[in-house]
């Protein structure tokens, strides 16, 4: 267990200081959510009426209604961030060291998990802070409460990177990936926009955004900012995290993995 | 046995067979070359010694674990130095070290003692806080090989480990592997395309196309002939 336990906290401390190492990645992180906050939510602020849904027990503004939404963001992006640094250690060579350690491939391939969901948690945390200087803040006991649900998250989208990232056979395709994954799973949730709201313009797109894991990752998120649980939105991201680290490391099985299509 | 074994082995990449049966024993102590051009299948070899492929013909042994079976203790018990550097170049080459010491399960001063005495080992020992990137290419290498001792192996891998390196640079380390397996006792597989780098009492392995053209020693081999024209004339009649 010690050696189990060894290999967690040196993967970790190396993508802690690639991430240090990286602050044009920490502070393009932290840019995102910002813009989307100052700039979007403030335009939409006038435009949008946001009715009294849980866990909101008062009229909300839209900037309030959108952080937790920015939050999933962060977490969804440094999902995709990491997956991408998985496709570059692959080019690189990396990969294989990892890869021919002794221990069990899913524990390696889940100890980069937890080191890409530490820094997600990281990130958010300082986006909070941000927020709160803005004005925006929550129940002192949410912070505390938000973050398991952002390690679920963290974890559910770090293996929905973890497993495309099994796709991806260059680093050039990665485009794709912000195109049709990242844009898609952020538009298509809870995130901007209440899911009612959505239904009232189009039933399908409704449909869409409800199935999505993001949506009930970004309501995990809201929920526990408000110090509540929603258990629907645990369970659905705890399935489709299940479902998206096996499709990995189906991905990653030396039987029929990536690395023996690259040759 | 103890040692590598590696018994009719075949892989393919879709319908082009990149291995096809190959077989051959590397015993304790003994450098065993792995010679053969580019495109023989020398990576893809490694790739499967270190399970990076698997493939369900053939079998592999390495000190007497089967990597299919006993994966874990097989991988254990290998050192590999890959073809493409695998240094993390930001990083220090202790930090590298202490990296890939972790991915064995080691830590604290049993990891300190055995990174220090791999570096010492290889003369790397007063650049242990250099970064990487700021090694040449040789330096590189030999941080490779000392990174790939730590966890005290008996079988080392190296595909094209003095690839890119001046002539100075590739005798040195040429040396260097020669010793480990004359004085630690390691069973070294060398993977290269460089006939110079292969002595007269090594094992040798000829590999053209996926197949094994010939194996022995090289120095009853080649016989009378330098290595480089018996190599030649051993694949060019092949193509």
């Amino acid at each position: 267990m010690t050696a189990y336990l060894t290999a967690l906290r040196a993967i970790v401390q190396r993508e802690a200081l690639r991430f240090v190492r990286q602050r044009g990645r920490f502070i393009a992180a932290l840019v995102r959510p910002l813009v989307w906050l100052i700039v979007f939510a403030a335009g939409f602020r006038a435009a949008l009426g946001l009715s009294i849904t849980p866990p909101y027990e008062t009229y909300i503004t839209y900037d309030i209604y959108i952080v937790p939404g920015l939050c999933g963001m962060i977490v969804l992006f440094n999902g995709m961030q990491s997956s991408l640094s998985l496709v570059y250690d692959r080019e690189m060579g990396s990969m294989r060291l990892l890869l021919t350690s002794p221990l069990p491939r899913w524990w390696l391939l889940l100890c980069r998990l937890i080191a890409s969901t530490v820094i997600s948690a990281f990130q958010v945390y300082t986006f909070l802070g941000l927020a709160a200087l803005y004005g925006i803040t929550f129940p002192a006991v949410g912070y505390v409460t938000v973050l398991p649900a952002l390690l679920i998250a963290g974890l559910m989208l770090g293996a929905l990177g973890l497993a495309l990232s099994s796709t991806i056979s260059q680093l050039e395709n990665f485009a794709g990936v912000m195109n049709f994954v990242i844009f898609p799973m952020f538009f298509l949730s809870s995130a901007l926009y209440p899911l009612w709201k959505m239904a009232e313009s189009s039933e399908i797109l409704h449909d869409i955004c409800a199935v999505n894991p993001f949506t009930h990752a970004v309501e995990m998120i809201r929920f526990a900012l408000y110090a509540q649980l929603n258990l629907p939105a645990l369970g659905w991201t705890c399935l489709a995290g299940v479902v998206l680290m096996a499709l990995a490391l189906w991905g990653y099985d030396p039987a029929r993995g990536l690395l023996r299509r690259k040759g | 046995m103890n040692g590598l074994s590696v018994q009719n082995l075949r892989f393919a990449y879709g319908q082009k067979q990149a291995l096809d049966g190959v077989s051959f024993d590397v015993a304790p102590g003994e450098f065993c070359a792995l010679l053969g051009p580019n495109g023989a299948g020398k990576s893809t070899l490694m790739s499967l010694l270190t399970r990076l492929f698997t493939t369900p013909e053939g079998r592999i042994t390495v000190a007497g674990h089967d990597i299919a079976r006993d994966p874990r203790k097989a991988l254990a018990k290998i050192g590999v130095v890959f073809q493409q550097t695998t240094l993390d170049l930001d990083l220090s080459v202790y930090r590298n070290l202490s990296y890939f010491a972790a991915l064995h399960g080691l830590s604290g001063r049993e990891a300190r003692n055995r990174i220090m005495a791999a570096l010492e080992r290889l003369d790397m020992a007063e650049r242990a806080h250099e970064t990487a990137r700021d090694l040449n290419g040789g330096h590189r290498r030999r941080t490779e090989i000392a990174r790939c001792l730590i966890h005290e192996p008996d079988v080392l891998l190296l595909d094209e480990a003095t690839v890119g390196l001046d002539a100075a640079a590739r005798r040195s380390i040429t040396d260097h592997v020669h010793s480990l397996a004359r004085d630690a006792g390691l069973t070294v597989l060398w993977a290269t395309h460089l006939s110079d780098e292969v002595r007269d009492t090594d094992r040798l392995v000829v590999l053209h196309q996926g197949r094994i053209l010939a194996h022995g020693h090289a120095g009853p081999m080649r016989a009378k002939q330098p290595l480089a024209e018996y190599f030649l004339a051993l694949t060019g009649a092949q193509v």
